[in-house]
């Protein structure tokens, strides 16, 4: 028997536009057959392939990632794959019993309690009740709900919805799992626990998991492997760490790394004798597409632009995340150098060797004061930029339940 | 590319260990594949549960709508059919005559607009996880039993306060459930799946129940129907589970063996002709709906 679980070939899935989305009536369609009444279908509207030529094999208990940019293809895969469309050419073939989670709560219904749709939400992904009865009390402690077990759903938090619901899902017990970005939803504690389901899913049960998701964190630490679409097409496929540096390469962050940023406009307090009126950063890394990582080095251009002459002794950038917390504050007044500003715009460059940030979202600010802490400018938030996940090869995996700064570590009395 | 999988997806259903699932493109006319419904049938108990809790839920006077709906419309028709415009009700006091007809056919036109609307209705459910898409107008046909039951015992009521004596006829209830079950299932999953491409269908629903109504013998008696149009009448089902219900309570109303089969014979190629369509546009409902 051999282990290949998954096999796809040459899957292509072509729209009609026009026909991509909403039902037609009666009416146009009969209007169509008194035109053309031996055309079968309406051809003349224009097609797009939002899937084509995609062919894969997955092995029993491995976890693929599929990555790719919005309208990339990745839902319409996973949607052919867990058989709610069919494909227009192409063949597959999956061994198995598949669960599909590509929304929570699938099948919930607000006016039922959550005992209710644990049991409904649970038989419409393809649990059997025995199964469902046997798993309830679990279910229930990982969604964390307490007492409100008999209460409808409609009066839980968003948060507790999002938890029973995945509860529910992480409880499946398929050969086959396919999972899109479910993940987007509940709070980042809960969050971690699902990742960390889902990677015991998968190693302990030897059981097979197809993940779609925009968290290129979350898939480096769960997927030996990737899929990269592109406008439909697979352009890229292999280990995880080279093919989301390929997609980071190609798409662009929240603020895109190594170009300027315009900050005339931002909210700002000080004097304005001297302001920060743009900026740029990059890192080192071109298969990151310039953009930071942890531990590697971040550089930032700035360009400051003086009404008058003066002295700036304190030359600083911050970087908070998106709670408000204060990362990092760089200053220059720890360096010890003072830099003297004529009146016109001149640019400075500011290099951080290794910056100890974890993958994220953070918000870059600045901060310039003269020696006698006159403030000309303080800009809290500048422009949000992005650490991303980045597994050099051989280093081994992030853990799960990661903290916010890096930090080196070494075993010292191994046996 | 993509026909010879078939062969293999066979032999996995049967081994029963690991079922083996191949995807591939629409062909068109295919045939119905029975098997997918082994081991549905929890889920099919789950989305009639789940139907039948709503309906509870969501209405204030929940179940004794099933009781109302029968019992509101057999005192109108007892007004306007009955006293004002005189019609026969074959020896039967009017509203038992009514009634009688109005039970399964209360359930037949609930459980059809609730099967016609079925998988638009839950839209949400046919994009985001595969289930055998019949289930829904399955399940809704089948909830909608838990109200014929009610208002059978109405009916069983009603006699009783005319006093009329329970004949042993009764016990044939199920058959004709069973008859207006699939009298609604059948057209219900045309409509249930031209709804998902057409939405006119929703509109066309309660025209045709109206339409269907008058086809069939509620308000009057099928006596009345001429001879030479009887062939035609039979070939509605519903005749023949009014006819029945009425030849359940009457004491002396006649046994039409044929029209009965003619009846059975109607719904079973209408049937079964919609189970090839829906079979044929499942594929495509997720992508249109």
């Amino acid at each position: 028997m051999s282990d290949t679980v998954i096999r796809i070939d040459g899957l292509g899935k072509q729209y009609r536009i026009g026909h991509v989305r909403g039902p037609r009536t009666l009416r146009e369609d009969l209007v169509d057959l008194a035109r053309a009444p031996f055309r079968r279908g309406t051809v003349d509207d224009g097609t797009v392939w939002a899937l084509r030529d995609v062919s894969l094999e997955v092995k029993r208990g491995e976890v693929v990632g599929i990555i790719g940019g919005n309208g990339a293809g990745k839902s319409t895969l996973l949607k052919i794959l867990s058989r709610i469309v069919a494909p227009t050419e192409g063949w597959g073939e999956i061994k198995g019993r598949i669960g599909s989670l590509l929304e929570a709560g699938t099948g919930f219904h607000s006016e039922l309690t959550g005992r209710e749709n644990v049991y409904m939400s649970g038989a419409i992904l393809g649990m059997r009740r025995a199964e469902i009865n046997r798993k309830f009390d679990e279910i229930v402690a990982f969604a964390d709900i307490g007492p409100f077990l008999d209460t409808p759903v409609k009066r839980y938090s968003s948060g507790m919805q999002v938890r029973l619901a995945f509860a529910v899902a992480a409880h499946l017990e398929p050969d086959v799992l396919i999972v899109d970005e479910v993940l987007a939803v509940g709070d980042a504690e809960f969050q971690k626990k699902c990742l960390g389901r889902m990677a015991d899913v998968s190693r302990s049960d030897g059981r097979t998991v197809l993940f779609v998701s925009h968290n290129m964190d979350a898939v480096q630490r769960l997927c030996g492997r990737a899929v990269l679409l592109e406008r439909g097409r697979a352009v890229a496929a292999g280990q995880t760490a080279g093919v989301v540096a390929q997609y980071l390469a190609r798409t662009e962050g929240p603020s895109a790394a190594g170009a300027w940023i315009d900050l005339s406009s931002v909210e700002r307090t000080g004097t304005g004798t001297a302001r920060a009126v743009r900026a740029r950063y990059w890192s080192d890394l071109d298969a990151a597409g310039g953009r930071p990582y942890p531990d590697g080095p971040l550089t930032i251009g700035l360009a400051i632009e003086a009404v008058a002459s003066c002295t700036i002794a304190s030359l600083a950038f911050t970087l908070y995340d998106l709670q408000g917390t204060k990362l990092v504050n760089a200053d220059t007044i720890a360096v010890g150098r003072t830099l003297r500003l004529e009146p016109g715009e001149r640019q400075v460059t500011l290099r951080i060797p290794e910056l100890h940030l974890n993958p994220g979202v953070y918000v870059m600010g600045f901060w310039l004061a003269g020696p006698l802490n006159a403030i000309h400018d303080y800009v809290l938030a500048g422009f949000e930029l992005e650490v991303v996940a980045l597994q050099a090869p051989g280093l081994g995996r992030a853990p799960t339940d990661d903290g916010m700064v890096t930090c080196r570590l070494e075993l010292l009395d191994a046996d | 590319m993509g026909m010879t999988p078939v062969d293999q997806a066979d032999k996995g259903h049967q081994s029963g260990a690991t079922p083996v699932i191949t995807i591939r493109p629409p062909k068109g006319w295919a045939p119905l594949d029975l098997r997918e419904f082994v081991g549905a049938h929890e889920l099919l108990y789950f989305l009639v549960l789940r139907s039948l809790k709503l309906r509870y839920k969501q209405t204030v006077l929940g179940a004794a709508w099933a009781v109302l709906q029968p019992l509101l419309t057999m005192a109108v028709f007892t007004v306007i059919f009955g006293r004002l415009a005189r019609l026969g009700s074959d020896g039967l006091p009017y509203p038992v005559f009514a009634l009688a007809a109005l039970v399964p056919w209360t359930y037949f036109a609930n459980a059809l607009t609730q099967a016609g609307n079925s998988l638009v209705d839950q839209h949400q459910l046919l994009t985001k996880v595969y289930f055998p898409r019949l289930l829904l107008p399955l399940a809704a046909v089948i909830a909608g039993l838990v109200d014929l039951a009610i208002a059978f015992v109405l009916l069983l009521v009603v006699l009783a306060w005319y006093g009329i004596a329970p004949s042993p006829r009764l016990l044939a209830v199920p058959a004709f459930a069973l008859l207006a079950a699939a009298s609604a299932l059948a057209p219900g999953i045309w409509l249930a799946a031209l709804n998902v491409r057409y939405r006119d269908v929703r509109h066309v629903i309660p025209f045709l129940v109206q339409i269907w109504l008058f086809a069939t013998p509620v308000a009057y008696s099928s006596g009345l129907v001429p001879p030479r149009w009887r062939p035609l009448y039979g070939l509605n089902p519903m005749a023949g589970v009014v006819d029945g219900f009425r030849w359940m309570v009457a004491p002396d109303a006649p046994a039409s063996g044929t029209g009965l089969a003619v009846a059975v014979a109607a719904v079973a190629i209408l049937l079964t002709a919609g189970l090839y369509f829906f079979r044929r546009m499942e594929h495509s409902f997720a992508d249109v709906v």
